[in-house]
């Protein structure tokens, strides 16, 4: 059998990618890489974790905040007798209590101290320390997963929606796709523009994708309501990981909240929340070999702004969901936010690297050995002891 | 060969039309842009927003007031006001598709972009249009340093960027109210430094942007109130941005003049600029001598756009680097109207559903909505994230059904082909055209290929 790595090797010297190949499809490479799902979603614009899982039993908390993160007395749900959930999440309390909803409150990528969301997002996605240039991060950290995933094809991931994913951008073929997008093409259309692009390897490719995948569409996906865009992402989402798909990552944004926070923010969670049960409800029996990382490029400042809201930080949440989960605790360790304890004096003090996870779930649910992970996956990253996120 | 024209009108412009002729050369392509700094007496202004959202305030409390008669004339009054929006981005489509070289265009679009600001409610819509008439259009051709002022001190961006609940926190104001959480809101102050000046990578800190933050604290805007600064809530004391000095007597306008021009002629400004205008109208990675002598235009003219224009128009990398750009889905849509033969007058008698299922729906769908980008970051500019499969599928789509609601009857798609293309038109394409099945079919050919969607 012709070596994969090989071949997309040579094919990434002469500019081709491997999506459009017709020796790739889905039938040479039928094996599948397991059972186990995996989605990353992205939220843009930094959520609070302070605010989402409110440390209420951290004695500073109450003098750095005066309208945002009041706790259990103001209509949180308490957690574990230290962190309450957040009212907008409240619907994933089954979740928690059927250990299937976990998060890490004191994680961050190695950005530090610029705190611009683009340059943070970037390293979010790209999965890479600060050693190189941010400029420079085209690929991300899901599509090296996807090189060293044996037995891998182009339906194994997909980013879903319209925005760019760098998350899942690179060598490796992987889809992308919007459940808005219909083309209603004649045969004959269909071949002349097959030729016309030929020749054009980002739109040979594209288009290709494209045909491919309106041919395989399962009927109603869209709901065509506005303001549900994240749930007909995840109902698509979760139609092609109830196919040959086990990875998939979209983003949520929104997540900016530098005034009105206690306005925005249980709209924002909402969203988050509904997401993830839509993911839950229609992944039926496969919900229980998934984990959903929910990742924000960075945290918020610890004391409430001037404008009830809350400016760009460090120390960030990390939220994990899924049957695959081993949930209904707080996992990591938590920093404290005596001034002292604080990052620079504003924020959170990050304790991991929001890689670990990431990485120790991947080679829990994909079989990925730890060198790998550490040297190409995320180079630079040491992995550290095992949080058993996943069960 | 392709002439001067075709390619300053695809590169610098919105692309040819069967009704107009580019200019010839790189002087009368920059002299060009002229046209676009002329704002007419239909505008929206900030003048006029200002009336209207002190209407709007009265309206709006007489309809919280609970007289359902009131709340009818609000629902009515913003509905009125929603057509004047609809209007003004009609006008924004009708302008690119009738200006004859499309260069000023292409550059209000591209300025509106580096200064983002987006609306919201239907008053904040406006004034997101009053941004573009009052901060970008009448600078095209001036100073950067006036336009970077005119821009970060508007209402729209000042609103935008939180700058108006930014307050000292030892201001009187601050003082005044002890029990309320009046504070720093840093977010205007980053975003002049990391995207508006002298970009992320450039050297400053976190100190650099907070003592920024401080000096701006006193812009603000309310319609009822004159004037865009409040003393009172200005944190007192100098502040040291850059290591220089600013303000320390009484707060004033003057000490946020004084930072902003020094922030527009910094060398970390040239270079930002200079790259950021050569990958918008060149390549997404652009050739460095094209950059090193933007950056000596912008630093040696003090920031004069007008001779930064004369720069790219004369940049034999617009040929050089031909089609290694994608266009955007408003620069693709006023290029197939243009190619169309659909004038501006058309598109301004657009009824409001034309409007939404022509262009506005689309252009969303194909990921540009109107008027939101996801970030003050503006759109992306690296072709992948137009030419993904989605986005393409839009295009196709829209090439499929869009133009014989737009002319008719369809011109002859070999016509089109020359009108849209000229000498630049691929061996493949001119190939495939005739080949088509059908005039449709041949059109969406055209306005699908990779041809008409780079430039």
């Amino acid at each position: 059998m012709l070596s994969r790595r090989l071949f997309l090797k040579s094919t990434a010297l002469i500019g081709c990618s491997a999506a459009a190949h017709p020796l790739l499809s889905s039938a040479t490479f039928a094996a599948a890489p397991g059972d186990n799902r995996l989605v990353v979603i992205i939220l843009r614009g930094a959520m609070d974790g302070l605010d989402a899982f409110q440390p209420y039993g951290d004695p500073a908390l109450r003098g750095l905040r005066q309208t945002l993160s009041l706790g259990p007395d103001h209509g949180a749900t308490d957690l574990d007798g230290f962190f309450a959930l957040h009212r907008g999440l409240s619907e994933l309390m089954p979740l928690w209590q059927a250990g299937q909803l976990a998060f890490a409150p004191a994680v961050s990528t190695p950005y530090r101290d610029k705190r611009s969301h683009f340059d943070g997002q970037t390293m979010l996605e790209a999965g890479t320390g600060t050693d190189l240039n941010l400029d420079a991060q085209q690929d991300g950290w899901l599509n090296r997963l996807l090189q060293a995933m044996p037995g891998q094809a182009s339906e194994t991931a997909y980013s879903v929606g319209v925005s760019q994913m760098r998350i899942l951008q690179g060598q490796a073929p992987a889809k992308s796709w919007t459940p808005k997008a219909q083309m209603d093409l004649s045969p004959q259309a269909e071949q002349l523009l097959t030729r016309i692009y030929h020749d054009d390897p980002l739109f040979r490719d594209a288009s290709a994708q494209a045909m491919e995948i309106v041919a395989s569409l399962s009927p109603d996906l869209a709901t065509g309501k506005p303001g549900q865009d994240h749930l007909e992402i995840a109902r698509f989402a979760a139609d092609r990981l109830n196919g040959q798909t086990r990875i998939a990552s979209f983003s949520i944004g929104g997540w900016d909240t530098h005034a009105g926070q206690a306005g925005s923010l249980p709209r924002m969670l909402g969203r988050l929340a509904d997401t993830i049960l839509t993911l839950k409800a229609d992944l039926g029996a496969n919900w229980a070999r998934t984990t959903v990382m929910a990742m924000t490029e960075f945290g918020r400042t610890v004391r409430e702004n001037g404008s009830a809201g809350t400016d760009h930080g460090t120390g960030g949440t990390l939220l994990a969901a899924g049957g695959a989960v081993r949930g209904g605790r707080m996992m990591g360790d938590w920093p404290g936010l005596a001034e002292d304890d604080l990052y620079d004096g504003r924020d959170l003090m990050p304790l991991r690297d929001i890689r670990a996870y990431a990485a120790w779930a991947m080679h829990a649910k994909f079989g990925i050995d730890r060198a790998t992970l550490e040297g190409s996956v995320f180079p630079g990253l040491d992995m550290g002891s095992d949080p058993r996120m996943t069960a | 060969m392709p002439s001067y024209a075709e390619i300053a009108a695809i590169r610098l412009g919105f692309g040819l039309s069967p009704r107009l002729t580019p200019p010839a050369d790189p002087a009368g392509m920059a002299a060009s842009v002229a046209a676009a700094t002329r704002i007419g007496p239909q505008a929206v202004t900030l003048d006029k927003v200002r009336a209207w959202q002190d209407k709007g305030l009265d309206l709006g409390a007489a309809a919280r007031a609970g007289d359902p008669a009131a709340r009818d004339r609000d629902v009515a009054y913003r509905r009125r006001l929603g057509g004047i929006y609809r209007a003004a981005i009609q006008n924004r489509f009708a302008r690119a598709v009738d200006d004859h070289s499309g260069f000023g265009e292409r550059l209000v679009w591209f300025w509106a972009d580096h200064f983002t600001v987006t609306g919201g409610t239907v008053y904040w819509n406006l004034m997101t249009d009053a941004f573009v008439q009052d901060a970008i259009r009448p600078h095209l051709t001036g100073r950067f340093a006036d336009m970077m002022l005119a821009a970060e001190i508007h209402p729209a961006m000042v609103r935008y960027l939180d700058q108006d609940r930014s307050v000292g926190p030892n201001s009187a104001r601050a003082r005044r109210n002890p029990d309320k959480p009046l504070g720093l809101n840093e977010n205007l102050a980053r975003e002049m430094i990391e995207l508006h000046s002298l970009g992320v990578g450039a050297d400053y800190s976190q100190q650099d942007v907070t003592q920024l933050a401080e000096l701006l604290t006193g812009l603000a805007y309310h319609p009822r109130q004159t004037g865009i600064f409040r003393p009172g809530q200005a944190e007192p004391g100098a502040e040291t941005v850059l290591g220089a000095r600013y303000g320390g007597g009484r707060a004033s306008l003057d000490d946020i003049r004084g930072v902003i021009a020094d922030l527009a002629r910094h060398p970390a400004t040239a270079r930002h600029i200079a790259r950021k205008m050569a990958v918008h109208f060149v390549a997404d990675d652009p050739p460095q001598p094209l950059v090193d002598r933007l950056a000596a235009v912008f630093a040696d003219t003090g920031g004069d756009l007008g001779a930064m224009n004369l720069a790219l128009a004369e940049a034999p990398e617009l040929r050089q680097q031909f089609r290694q750009k994608m266009r955007q889905p408003f620069d693709f849509l006023v290029a197939a109207l243009r190619g169309l033969g659909v004038d501006g007058r058309q598109v301004r008698d657009m009824k409001p559903g034309q409007l939404q299922r022509l262009l506005l729906q689309p252009m969303t769908a194909m990921g540009q909505a109107w008027g939101s980008p996801l970030g003050p970051d503006g759109w992306p500019e690296d072709q992948a994230a137009w030419a993904s499969p989605q986005g393409l599928a839009m295009r196709i789509t829209w090439a499929l059904s869009a133009p014989s609601r737009l002319t008719d009857p369809l011109p002859d798609a070999r016509q089109l082909l020359r009108a849209a293309l000229g000498d630049t038109a691929s061996e493949a394409l001119s190939w495939a055209v005739p080949r088509a099945e059908s005039q449709a079919e041949g059109v969406a050919l055209i306005l699908a290929s990779a041809d008409f969607n780079r430039r």
